[in-house]
């Protein structure tokens, strides 16, 4: 369905990333966000709190991040569409509600502006170094999917693209931005709301003596109810059925974390979100992400300004792990370069795919700020050698 | 003198063994809790004043934590959320703010809600959310193994406190009053009739209200310190318990043996969260301002 006109901000401007996303909420349909302050990613809910009270919503700064991570999901079960937003420190602690959202198969928003780690470490400067956090942060075995916008625009388009996998899939859906991408300012170009496709909550048209909240249609998601409609249904973060009664046997937990896990592998696949550039003759193609694909976009230039066979391979959907066309690629190509602003991370994955059909190079930075150009060119003329 | 009938204007399934039946989800039963809980009286009280309070139950939703209370949830026969340890009161803010016309309950134990809850606890208060918090205080973590809780009353022996509880416990009562709670009382698992009318109470009443019950926990706390069954601890429950209502709650600190002041504490009329909103925002936005609705992602 189109974007409802009320949260859509048509225009030209000039935005930052985190005020970009923001507005990407609105135009989603995001009626409620709950948060705590934290650098560098407060300005996402400070514009949130200037504007929804003109929009029709409900922001509210919580105690903590815990509160704030589950107070989202109670808004959705109300039958809004929300979203926290966070950095580093309060990214770890919205795991246990990240898991709670998996399990429950709350469709929610976490934005997280990657800092500096660990634990309090670099509060005003990038990195990625929770992209691992983002897929294995909470306990138990899940399914996420993690999106990683390159700028303001893409923070404004990706957060629409999330909130709408979140209704698909019924998953929490894990913004990965980074402090960089957060505080540029680039242009960014809102259209208007009717060209913007917006994914509606799949609500049961069952009747509630033959719903079940956990019965999944044939995509492996099931239909969903809110509070306050005569279902009388109960949800609960413990092994459930598909009555959604808790279950404490091996054959459920099967069932259910598997399907949990499953639902989103199309991400693997076909689904998968990724930009590619000059890979037709590629012999060393770099994968990266965020900020850090902004700075290998001149190191391939000027690789190949120097006459070696670079590509580019960009992640926007980073969890689940884009195999099937990395797979495709690692065939035919040299070597891989994946820099990025950590001591080794979405890397393994690159290695994992390749299975030692090509050479994966990784170009690290315990971050704090970007890559030189030059360190991953270096990388680049190495591997092509 | 003899009981007024109760008042069943539902409709009973015809092989009902208890009224209390279309409030619960009877495939979930038999229940896990232990013979001599005082849980379960909690959860009849519960209906008992739904019922009185005639509230439409499609309205009523019940949000728990984790531990022995947090169990309710999965037994009400309404929309009912069990969620992670201590976060039942920042879920139920979202479920009241994302839908308004919901009556919100929250029920859990004493732990979830004052040990890794209770920053959650004070801040509901203080915004006066309208939530209404009903606090099973059985005095320890039970589904864990009766390990000491913030409430557990100096002496008492636990399994984290083999020699005695000696940290100072929290009074409840006290704490929500000095929070900003709307409403404050404090019943045992005794006082039923008393209950179930603040249970009643509340449902109508704005804000954030708070209702501690004490509540037995015959297989570990009353076991470990010899303190007999369940009969046995509402014999000592009749017998130290001394209704005061309007008492200064800074004078109802529980201990391990000694008076149970009871009664309703505080009632008292504050703006709640949204009215505090609604008016901020019409001072400093005017017409602009957009009053927050039932929210409906499809809408």
């Amino acid at each position: 369905m189109q974007a409802d006109a009320k949260g859509v901000l048509t225009g030209v401007h000039f935005f930052d990333g985190d005020h970009a996303c923001c507005e990407g909420t609105l135009a989603a349909g995001a009626r409620f966000a709950a948060g705590y302050p934290i650098t560098p990613s407060t300005e996402v809910v400070e514009r949130f709190a200037q504007r929804i009270p003109t929009v029709g919503g409900v922001f509210i700064q919580m105690e903590d991040e815990l509160a704030a991570s589950i107070a989202i999901q109670g808004a959705v079960w109300g039958g809004a569409k929300a979203f926290t937003v966070t950095s580093g420190p309060g990214f770890s602690l919205m795991m246990e509600h990240i898991g709670y959202a998996a399990m429950t198969e709350t469709p929610c928003v976490f934005v997280n502006v990657q800092r500096g780690g660990p634990s309090t470490g670099l509060p005003t400067l990038p990195a990625q170094a929770d992209m691992m956090q983002a897929k294995w942060g909470s306990h138990g075995d899940y399914g996420i999917v993690a999106l990683c916008p390159n700028s303001p625009q893409e923070c404004f388009d990706l957060t629409i693209t999330g909130f709408n996998i979140s209704e698909e899939f019924r998953v929490p859906v894990l913004m990965m931005l980074d402090e960089c991408v957060g505080h540029m300012t680039e242009k960014v170009v809102i259209p208007e709301a009717g060209q913007l496709e917006i994914t509606p909550r799949r609500y049961t048209k069952l009747p509630p003596e033959e719903y079940r909240p956990y019965e999944p249609r044939e995509d492996m998601v099931p239909d969903m109810v809110r509070a306050g409609e005569g279902y009388r249904f109960h949800m609960t973060g413990l092994t459930h059925d598909e009555r959604g009664y808790p279950s404490m046997n091996v054959e459920t937990q099967d069932r259910l974390v598997r399907r949990l896990v499953d639902k989103v592998k199309p991400f693997s696949g076909g689904r998968a979100l990724f930009e590619t550039e000059d890979l037709e003759d590629a012999q060393v193609v770099v994968v990266s992400y965020g900020i850090t694909s902004r700075v290998a976009q001149r190191a391939i230039q000027l690789a190949r300004a120097q006459g070696i066979k670079a590509g580019k391979f960009r992640l926007i959907s980073a969890w689940p792990f884009p195999d099937q066309a990395l797979d495709a690629l690692a065939g035919r190509v040299k070597a891989f370069v994946v820099p990025e602003l950590n001591l080794g991370q979405m890397v393994h994955e690159v290695a994992r795919v390749a299975a030692g059909r090509a050479k994966v190079i990784p170009v690290s930075h315990a971050g704090g700020t970007v890559h030189n150009p030059e360190v991953i060119l270096n990388a680049i003329v190495e591997a092509a050698r | 003198m003899s009981e007024p009938t109760l008042e069943i204007p539902y409709e009973m399934p015809a092989d009902a063994q208890n009224p209390v039946e279309p409030f619960l989800r009877m495939d979930r039963m038999p229940h896990i809790w232990c013979p001599g809980c005082g849980i379960g009286t909690t959860v009849n009280c519960f209906t008992r004043a739904l019922l009185d309070s005639k509230a439409d139950l499609d309205k009523v939703a019940v949000v728990s934590g984790i531990g022995c209370t947090g169990r309710v949830a999965g037994y009400a026969r309404l929309d009912s959320f069990h969620t992670t340890h201590g976060r039942a009161i920042p879920f139920a803010t979202g479920l009241k703010l994302a839908n308004p016309e919901l009556q919100v309950v929250v029920y859990s134990g004493d732990g979830d809600l004052f040990a890794i809850g209770g920053n959650h606890f004070i801040h509901a208060a203080r915004r006066n959310m309208d939530l209404k918090v009903i606090c099973v205080n059985n005095l320890t973590y039970a589904m864990t193994g009766g390990q000491t809780a913030p409430t557990t009353p100096s002496h008492v022996i636990s399994a984290t406190s083999p020699y005695g509880v000696f940290e100072p416990s929290f009074n409840l009562v006290q704490l929500a009053e000095a929070a900003g709670a709307a409403y404050v009382a404090r019943w045992t698992t005794y006082h039923v009739k008393q209950l179930a009318r603040s249970m009643e109470e509340v449902m109508k009443k704005k804000g954030f209200c708070f209702i501690e019950v004490i509540s037995p926990c015959p297989t570990l706390y009353q076991r470990k310190n010899k303190m007999g069954d369940g009969l046995d601890t509402m014999k000592f429950y009749k017998q130290m318990s001394k209704t005061r209502h309007g008492a200064p709650t800074s004078e109802c600190a529980l201990t391990k043996a000694g008076e149970i002041v009871v009664g309703k504490f505080v009632d008292r009329d504050r703006p709640d969260y949204f009215e505090l909103l609604n008016s901020q925002m019409r001072e400093s936005l005017g017409d602009r301002y957009a009053e927050p609705e039932v929210m409906c992602s499809e809408c």
